[in-house]
């Protein structure tokens, strides 16, 4: 069974999957209790937005095993997310359910979560409970560039697919969602904002 | 710890607080389990894991005073938008405010807590068991005058115009900064820089939309934008001077000389103004006491009734458990 996380912190996760396929003998309970913790860890939805697992959002970016403990890492999506700490605690506790005490959850800063991290399952489960997916996030090379229209994004309406929609905030319920309306049908939609 | 309110609730197997009649209380539930919060009341660290070694060449103390003037604008910035919660002329407005006031809180949080890791002598000493986390102390336990913050973040609200007009002001020269501050040596300031200017980008792309749609709306709303720019307007030199600290840390490669993006942050504005069909205000500088303004803890009264108003509750119970 392999529980790779779908995240870009690659290389750390690499490593300890070289140390697994490696080490038959010695390592071989902990190469099992990591492919344990893995699972257990992708299990976690996002608090605010609970068709995601934190590994479709892309917010969980490493599970791995430090001198017998387990140890994750999680990046904030804003500054400001104060889903963190939830986040933190619904991992501990699933962890502890699935036989792991003490589980440490670590915060990484560095590189920045971007809405590109989202996964392909993440982007279908987002569509099915009618929020609108992220496209390319801007790439900041150079100046920002200011915008002073509203911002051009080819969407359709989550319920009845029209193309006919509208911007109404860039800001939402929580802080990585715009709100949008389908001229069409009338029904108004969150957007999961490119960031 | 004494005088620790404690609240004791037994629960049923499906998690239901099971009532004893004699205490029965309607918030005691919520002290059980911090899940049952919308987001959980405990604290933690938001550098938890981070590395905070002070890079080489650089004064802890110079690095730890930048974080806190940073960290200061974001915060006392941020109280002032949230001040707007369910009074703006809409609730999409209202929301779109309150969004940019804790993105700015977020990036204060971790300022503050960055300020606090290379120096922890600029923490204000709480009663031994206290649990107020080192971001929090600095936020609530300081008085007025250890407020490091331009004196632009502490405006008292006006109107909506108002509101809109300082947070293009706020995140033209913001944004500039933090474009630069991405490549800092300290890693932690750099990570703060990163997702400063993805956030920040929206924030002035909205105020700037607003800007353009005041100005090109009525006569009533164009007047009191342009009222709103006259009455910011003297707060704008401030935002470019150097602080001596500012300096030694940009010599060091950890921070930014404001005045090097006075001349981009000026044609942002212009081409804003430009496309709302607006002229830049023609008002001199706010003088500073003595030559001294908020980067050196000079403030204007407003801030001290703000701080008073938000640190009230905390220095109330400093060993509160929340």
């Amino acid at each position: 069974m392999t529980a790779a996380l779908q995240t870009p912190a690659s290389t750390v996760r690499g490593d300890s999957e070289d140390q697994r396929t490696q080490v038959p003998a010695a390592d071989h309970h902990t190469a099992e209790a990591l492919d344990r913790a893995r699972v257990a860890a992708a299990r976690v939805t996002d608090p605010e937005m609970p068709m995601l697992t934190l590994v479709d959002l892309g917010v969980l970016r490493d599970v791995a095993i430090e001198d017998g403990r387990v140890v994750m890492t999680i990046t904030p999506t804003y500054s400001g997310c104060p889903a963190m700490a939830t986040m933190r605690d619904d991992l501990q506790r699933e962890l502890q359910d699935a036989g792991f005490e003490g589980a440490e959850v670590r915060v990484s800063l560095t590189p920045a979560w971007t809405s590109d991290w989202i996964t392909e399952e993440g982007r279908k489960a987002l569509k099915g409970a009618g929020i609108s997916p992220p496209g390319q996030a801007p790439q900041h090379t150079g100046p920002v560039v200011l915008t002073l229209m509203p911002t051009k994004r080819a969407l359709t309406c989550t319920l009845c697919g029209s193309a006919n929609v509208k911007l109404s905030s860039e800001f939402g319920p929580t802080a990585c969602k715009a709100m949008y309306q389908c001229l069409d049908c009338l029904e108004p939609f969150q957007h999961v904002k490119e960031i | 710890m004494t005088n620790e309110p404690s609240i004791h609730v037994d629960h049923d197997e499906a998690g239901a607080n099971i009532e004893h009649g004699d205490h029965e209380n309607a918030y005691s539930g919520l002290l059980v389990n911090d899940a049952h919060w919308a987001f959980g009341t405990d604290f933690e660290d938001p550098l938890a894991g981070v590395d905070t070694t002070v890079p080489s060449g650089v004064d802890p103390k110079d690095l730890a005073a930048y974080c806190l003037m940073l960290g200061d604008d974001a915060l006392v910035f941020s109280q002032r938008i949230s001040e707007w919660c369910s009074s703006a002329p809409d609730l999409e407005e209202d929301i779109a405010l309150a969004n940019i006031a804790l993105d700015l809180l977020g990036q204060s949080r971790l300022l503050l807590a960055r300020s606090a890791a290379a120096d922890p002598s600029l923490v204000p000493q709480l009663p031994e068991g206290s649990p107020v986390p080192d971001e929090d102390r600095l936020a609530f336990f300081r008085e007025d005058l250890a407020f490091r913050n331009v004196r632009l973040a502490e405006v008292p609200n006006g109107d909506f115009a108002e509101a809109v007009a300082k947070i293009l002001i706020y995140s033209t020269w913001r944004l500039a900064i933090f474009e630069r501050l991405q490549s800092s040596r300290d890693s932690v300031l750099s990570a703060i820089a990163v997702k400063g200017v993805k956030e920040m980008s929206y924030h002035r792309d909205f105020a700037g939309r607003w800007v353009l749609t005041l100005a090109r709306g009525t006569e009533e709303s164009k007047t009191r934008l342009l009222t709103a720019l006259e009455g910011l307007w003297p707060l704008w030199d401030e935002l470019f001077e150097t602080h001596p600290v500012e300096a030694s840390v940009a010599a060091a490669g950890i921070g930014v000389d404001p005045a090097e993006v006075a001349d981009e942050a000026g044609v942002i504005l212009d081409q804003v103004f430009a496309a709302a069909g607006i002229e830049r205000p023609e008002r001199g500088a706010l003088a500073g006491v003595r030559g001294q303004k908020g980067r050196d803890g000079l403030h204007t009264e407003a801030l001290s009734k703000m701080l008073a108003d938000m640190q009230v509750v905390a220095r109330q119970y400093p060993e509160g458990q929340w």
